[in-house]
């Protein structure tokens, strides 16, 4: 592989240096499949392909299992992963990612919050509270403190079997303001969630499951990932939801330590997160950029703007997930959460 | 007087050529053995003794609390329930087996092995289809007026035995059948001649005889039970949390693989006391073939 030496900050001389690379150069891009990986392909993966003059290969995965399984076993084949923010962070802390070379990639329109040392984030998506329009005609419910109330808004419900984003909900519903969630108070957020836990129907696992939930009427309302969401109702199901009180979370683009790709990989990932291609993934499917920058770039229409979870009217009515929490507390409360589903 | 003391010693060195040639035969079989199944296990009991890199018992230690002493109590509970409810509605369709004509028990043995060989997964599913609040089943109720609003049949510990008591039933059924078309019919007729009513003959003859077969389905599906993953995840609603899931919790999501084969000796370990139990009353070798 050749090393490069050329480095600069701005995309524009990266995607000269980029060419570079020789075309035989071939990186493995790695993410969850489906209608996502499909987008990221259209959005980003052919056009970084087609600058950058290299071969991009595609596998799928669950999370950050099959990474730590590669890095610790020596034999990584992935250059670039997506992972969730939850993953990533505590991806980062165990020390299975290789640094980010920000010289390359620039983080100019991201939020503070959304990149780390060992990775960036390239989507937000929204948990938001969605509802079967259907059941509740002119009065769906529009907080999750509605959603709490069973006596006014009768119906199935479902919720996240995890207690990453579920939490926030719980204490949403108890009062506490977007800003002041973190660090979760536990002791009021199970005791809230110990309020709806008998009128919960069924407690989803997989983003599938969720979706299917609500498209055969399963449940009435739900929190569920925009995205997921979105698909439901392009599908003429009659559902609906809002970003107030969404708990907006990212996916983040990371290389796995010793990738086989790495320096072919840093200056992908930088195309990658750049906004000229992040501007191109709501074409695709409903995930917000993780640069604000995205929506200047005369790409991303108004009716696309309205409904991005990462507009920054939508972003402002949402709690942002704090990785960092959730990377040194997800073991501690998970147990709790188990000591809460099996009692 | 020579000749018998040859005779013998041939015979000995026979049997040893024997042994030697069995040993022989047997060692490929021997080493994959040892490969596949004792490696690995003695590896999942070093993995749940050891906390960063020191001999530890915190694995176990841990399982000591009341989430996991649910855990395994819904896992035994399940597995009994799903064993029992297998047993109940295997056993008259085993016995009809027996009893009917070849031709006949071999259709009705079709039916028991094509959801045998349709997909876990699919079968899981469709289970789903049938049983959730909008599904063909509260459909159905609900349009014959027999209920007003549907029934929770899924999502919950319902959903889960049901779906598992359908995939384990042939597990039940085809141990039985072979165990109760052994039965030589003329002990019967035997019982029916010194007076005995059907009832009584089957109860005091055929029953006992029968017994094998039903130690063995049992068995078979009791155990399959405790490790049952994709059914209670799918249909359980995430209320119903079996051993399994908490496993792959721990060794998926947390990469703990101490406290995740700790886990996996407990439930080993109390796996093999039940065997054990059992083989007090009943030759469990011949249970699955052998002797």
């Amino acid at each position: 592989m050749k090393r490069l030496t050329a480095l600069s900050s701005s995309v524009a001389v990266l995607a000269l240096s980029a060419t570079i690379a020789s075309a035989q150069d071939t990186i493995t891009f790695t993410s969850f499949g489906g209608a996502f990986q499909d987008a990221q392909r259209e959005a980003l993966l052919n056009p970084t392909a087609e600058a950058m003059g290299i071969t991009i290969l595609e596998d799928t995965l669950t999370g950050i299992a099959e990474v730590r399984a590669q890095v610790l076993a020596g034999a990584v084949t992935w250059d670039i992963v997506d992972l969730g923010l939850a993953d990533c962070a505590a991806a980062e802390s165990e020390g299975i990612l290789e640094p980010l070379d920000y010289s390359i990639i620039s983080t100019e329109g991201f939020d503070p919050a959304s990149y780390s040392d060992t990775w960036a984030g390239i989507i937000y998506f929204s948990t938001v509270l969605g509802y079967d329009t259907g059941h509740f005609g002119d009065n769906p419910p529009r907080t999750w403190a509605d959603f709490w109330d069973v006596e006014n808004f009768p119906g199935a419900r479902s919720l996240r079997n995890n207690p990453v984003g579920t939490l926030e909900i719980a204490l949403l519903a108890d009062g506490v303001p977007i800003d002041e969630i973190y660090p979760l108070d536990l002791d009021r957020a199970f005791a809230k969630m110990e309020e709806i836990r008998d009128h919960i129907d069924v407690w989803w696992t997989s983003g599938a499951q969720s979706a299917q939930l609500i498209a055969d009427g399963e449940v009435d309302m739900i929190s569920i990932w925009n995205g997921r969401l979105d698909a439901v109702i392009d599908d003429g199901v009659a559902a609906n939801y809002t970003y107030n009180q969404g708990i907006a979370s990212l996916d983040c683009l990371a290389i796995p330590r010793g990738a086989p790709n790495k320096e072919v990989a840093m200056q992908a990932l930088a195309m990658m997160l750049a906004p000229e291609q992040q501007a191109n993934m709501p074409q695709y499917i409903n995930y917000g950029p993780t640069t604000s920058l995205a929506f200047d770039q005369g790409i991303i229409t108004d009716e696309q703007m309205r409904i991005s979870p990462s507009a920054p009217e939508n972003l402002a009515l949402q709690v942002i997930t704090d990785a960092d929490y959730w990377a040194e507390n997800r073991a501690a409360v998970q147990e709790l959460w188990d000591a809460f589903m099996t009692r | 007087m020579t000749l018998a003391l040859d005779n013998a010693r041939e015979l000995r060195a026979d049997e040893r050529r024997e042994r030697f040639s069995i040993l022989g035969l047997s060692f490929p079989a021997l080493i994959l053995v040892t490969l596949l199944v004792f490696l690995p296990v003695g590896w999942l009991f070093w993995l749940s003794v050891i906390d960063g890199g020191e001999l530890s018992l915190i694995h176990y230690r841990r399982l000591a609390d009341a989430t996991h002493f649910r855990i395994f109590y819904v896992t035994f509970e399940i597995s009994i329930l799903v064993t029992v409810l297998a047993l109940l509605l295997g056993y008259p369709l085993a016995y009809l087996m027996s009893q009917l004509p070849p031709r006949w028990a071999g259709i009705c043995l079709i039916f028991v092995l094509i959801p045998f060989w349709t997909s876990l997964l699919v079968r899981t599913y469709a289970w789903l289809v049938l049983l959730q609040r909008r599904g063909v089943i509260n459909q159905t109720l609900q349009d014959l007026g027999l209920i007003d609003a549907p029934l929770r049949l899924v999502h919950n510990y319902t959903g889960t035995v049901i779906g598992m008591l359908h995939i384990m039933l042939p597990f039940m059924i085809l141990p039985l059948y072979a165990a109760l078309r052994t039965v030589d019919p003329n002990y019967m007729r035997a019982a029916s001649n010194l007076g005995a009513g059907p009832v009584r003959a089957f109860w005091t003859v055929f029953f006992p005889l029968s017994l094998p077969g039903v130690f063995a389905g049992s068995l078979l599906v009791f155990i399959l039970s405790l490790g049952f993953y994709v059914t209670p995840a799918l249909l359980g609603g995430g209320r119903v949390m079996m051993v399994s899931m908490k496993i792959q919790q721990n060794a998926g999501l947390y990469f703990d693989w101490g406290a995740a084969s700790a886990l996996g000796v407990v439930l080993l370990v109390v796996t093999l006391f039940i065997f054990w139990v059992l083989s007090r009353f009943m030759r469990v070798e011949r249970v699955f073939g052998g002797g």
